[in-house]
């Protein structure tokens, strides 16, 4: 959709999400990293788990359709370079501490004087001003500033952190937004501007209904792991079955009804569900007025009827039934997931080096229009010099002392 | 409130939005808060769930009262149509032809029922884009399958990453987790397609799974899976290469503080600020291997110390130091966070039903076109009567007779 944009992307991991899409949606991204690579390409897990910068499955996830190369931004010449490149680009994604690029002569000013209609986006922990702008982090910590990790975890032990990152993936995909909200602006009128993304922002967006709680009702929504609270009772939210874990909450009314009804109907069809569950009125069962006693009735055979079945049987079944009930999906379930096939999902892209393909997720989005796929793999170290530093007139002699003097 | 003056992105943009819950209303917030006229087409017949969601202003429920409902939709114009009456398909068409595009988040099914499907809006727009956001896409063994969030989140793998190795799987807190993944793919893609749309007068339709995108939060582990045929361990709160790495209990009640040391440097600091300046070079705790092998040691050590001091002491303490650490906030302290007030995330605006009410404002800034609070979020069908006669172009009769046979109902 957007195939004539270039991105020069500086980003390391905090920032590498913004710049996938942009490229998943047809923009040419340039990965620009430090000579010898990113610091980043040392994050795993790694391909045949090698701990090698060109094995990170990292890197690989979110680079691809990226094609990449090396400039060391800190020495005068790849300073000149940059320069020459910003001439070429629409847009650079930078996710260097605060002031870090201003410090170098390569800030949003310095940019927009080389082109007036840059768009700049930068993507940092805290953002570029503010009473915390320059305190150090790290996921565990931002998330803990984000409300999130505060309501994750069981209510009796502390709160409990995702172990993937995931701060750096809500700012990474509005850097996204926000590169193409400033770039249709300028197209509408000549004007570029700089995009600036907190990771604490983006990722303190959205607390569902946990701060207007606050405001009105003076609650503080607390952790509630594995079972959920109402104002009355504690409900089983997560439970066994005989591979694994299956997740439902009991909810009655326009939301919940349907699920339930055709839930006993199907314990039913295998003598499971009792005279209690079958005499149940869903339509106005309250489960936010539902005393545990109540509860506990109900929740008893459905826990017997899961510990019973497998995750395949009810993954089926749900679908089947159209009803709001699943089992946790593990990696391979979802490499094997029966709609992600349908629809497609995955590809497989050579990684002639390693003699290999891998398996990628496809594409976001299904365009009537235009093909948003999953082109290429990640480039490998200064992969592209060659080709992209020709295009601003720097010949193999040029490449040779950019080499040796370290700044490629 | 403060009224925007300055010029918005989108101004002039007309989206008509059969949005609905989280996932819809989120999307068209990028639209909304920076021009766009977004119409939400509502009724009182079946009202948004988030409008008969707690909590509401003084306890009592009110189709304009609810909390949930209210933070998300400043900007926003609702239009309230009773899409059963005879006369609303065409109401609906004679605003797709005035549209830039429409948008809608419901099971697949619901607008082919109404016979508002790509192909027939094409007929009415030639250049109209459609953005379809339901929870598995537009087709596939699921798609008919509701798409409520904790569910949405467990299908896509998430609580593998949360929880005690020797423990269960544990949903996010915010259980409703991915309905803020797919609004971010979905308008950067809008975008791009209305971006399309100007330079080749092409529309199109999108069809957006929410259950695809939140795979993109997780990538490297589907790729570890596929390459490597690994699951991912539940750590806790530990990080195998980072000693200290964890959520540590301070000075109130349920008040903790994060902290994580990922180098040598960080270590002694922490030392220093913890005053025991001795261990940073005992040979149990000199490096990070060492660190880890008495990671629990490490562990109580921190905690000795920051059991005596509040949260925010500890954070001061420790960030002065350049040890990465901070408050483990709840929602209250969200609210109140000196950083995020600095960066305008919510904006208190007069609401006619709720008073002075938060709603949430950007999850980023643009330096030259800052997204504006404009007007609170809507009372149902509060924009009828604009959308008919301003954008429209109906009679105050053609209006009134409309009203009299119950279609905006």
């Amino acid at each position: 959709m957007i195939s004539g944009c270039r991105a020069l992307d500086l980003t390391d991991d905090n920032g590498f999400l913004c710049g996938k899409i942009l490229a998943d949606l047809g923009a040419d991204v340039i990965k620009i990293e430090r000579p010898g690579g990113d610091p980043s390409r040392r994050i795993g897990p790694f391909w045949a788990d090698v701990p090698h910068p060109e094995k990170s499955l990292y890197w690989f996830a979110y680079n691809s359709n990226k094609r990449g190369i090396t400039l060391n931004i800190e020495a005068a010449d790849g300073r000149e370079i940059l320069k020459e490149l910003v001439k070429t680009a629409d847009f650079v994604i930078e996710s260097f501490p605060p002031g870090f690029m201003d410090k170098l002569g390569i800030g949003y000013p310095a940019l927009s004087r080389i082109r007036k209609d840059i768009i700049l986006t930068s993507i940092t922990p805290f953002g570029q001003s503010g009473p915390y702008h320059n305190y150090q982090t790290s996921d565990i910590v931002t998330m803990g500033m984000t409300g999130i990790l505060y309501q994750t975890g069981e209510s009796d032990r502390p709160p409990e952190h995702m172990s993937i990152p995931q701060a750096c993936m809500h700012a990474g995909a509005d850097g996204a937004v926000g590169t193409m909200m400033a770039y249709y602006h300028r197209e509408m009128t000549g004007e570029g501007q700089h995009v600036d993304v907190s990771m604490q922002q983006s990722t303190a967006w959205f607390l569902a209904n946990a701060v207007p709680l606050w405001e009105l009702n003076g609650v503080v929504l607390k952790r509630s792991g594995s079972f959920r609270w109402s104002l009355s009772s504690s409900q089983r939210q997560v439970w066994q079955c005989r591979d694994g874990y299956v997740f439902f909450n009991i909810v009655g009314g326009r939301t919940g009804a349907k699920t339930l009804y055709e839930l006993v109907n199907w314990m039913d069809g295998k003598g499971m569900a009792d005279d209690y569950l079958k005499s149940m009125d869903w339509d106005n069962f309250d489960m936010w007025r539902a005393d545990q006693q109540m509860v506990d009735r109900i929740s008893k055979p459905i826990e017997k009827f899961f510990q019973a079945l497998d995750k395949s049987e009810i993954a089926r079944e749900a679908a089947a039934r159209q009803i709001s009930i699943c089992p946790l999906s593990t990696m391979e379930d979802l490499l094997n997931d029966p709609q992600l096939k349908a629809r497609s999902f995955w590809t497989e892209i050579e990684h002639p080096e390693l003699n290999t393909k891998i398996t990628y997720p496809r594409e976001f989005v299904k365009s009537s229009e235009n093909a948003c796929e999953t082109r290429f793999r990640a480039p490998l170290i200064g992969e592209h010099n060659e080709e992209i530093y020709g295009e601003i007139g720097l010949d193999k002699q040029d490449l040779v002392t950019l080499k040796q003097a370290g700044v490629i | 409130m403060s009224k925007g003056d300055k010029k918005g992105i989108f101004d002039g943009l007309i989206i008509t939005s059969f949005c609905w819950a989280i996932v819809g209303p989120l999307t068209m917030k990028f639209f909304a808060d920076h021009g766009a006229t977004v119409i939400r087409m509502e009724t009182a017949k079946r009202p948004c769930t988030l409008r008969i969601s707690t909590p509401y202003k003084d306890g009592e429920p009110g189709i304009n009262r609810s909390g949930y409902f209210n933070h998300f939709s400043a900007n926003m114009y609702s239009f309230s149509l009773n899409m059963d009456s005879p006369q609303a398909l065409e109401i609906v068409k004679r605003l797709v032809s005035r549209s830039d595009v429409v948008m809608e988040n419901f099971t697949p099914g619901v607008m082919e029922k109404w016979g508002l499907t790509y192909d027939e809006l094409k007929k009415v727009k030639p250049d109209i884009i459609m953005l379809r956001q339901s929870g598995f896409g537009l087709w596939g063994p699921y798609a008919q399958q509701p798409a409520f969030g904790m569910i949405l989140a467990a299908m896509a793998g998430l609580p593998n990453f949360i929880g005690e190795p020797d423990g269960i799987p544990l949903p996010v807190g915010v259980s409703p987790y991915t309905d803020c993944i797919s609004p971010r793919f979905a308008a950067a893609a809008l975008i791009a397609a209305l971006d399309y749309r100007n330079k080749t007068g092409k529309g199109q339709l999108l069809d957006l799974s929410q259950f695809e995108t939140a795979l993109y939060f997780i990538m490297p582990a589907l790729l570890d899976g596929a390459v490597n045929g690994r699951e991912p361990p539940r750590l806790g709160n530990s990080c195998p290469y980072a000693v200290p790495h964890g959520v540590y209990p301070c000075k109130g009640d349920d008040r903790w503080c994060s902290i994580a040391v990922h180098s040598d440097e960080q270590w002694a600091n922490l030392c220093r600020v913890i005053g025991k300046t001795d261990y940073i070079d005992d040979p149990r705790f000199n490096t990070m291997r060492n660190r880890k092998q008495h990671e629990e040691i490490i562990n109580e050590l921190i905690i000795e110390w920051t059991i005596n001091l509040t949260p925010e002491k500890v954070m001061d303490r420790m960030q002065a130091a350049g040890v990465p650490a901070g408050v483990v906030k709840n929602a209250a302290e969200i609210s109140e966070d000196p950083q995020l007030r600095h960066r305008n995330l919510f904006w208190p605006i007069q609401h006619p039903d709720m008073g002075l009410f938060t709603h949430l404002g950007p999850s980023f800034e643009l330096s030259k076109t800052p997204a504006q609070p404009r007007t609170p979020s809507p009372r149902l069908g509060e924009h009828t009567e604009y959308v008919c006669t301003r954008i429209l172009g109906m009679t105050d009769k053609e209006f009134v007779e409309l009203v009299g046979a119950g279609v905006f109902e």
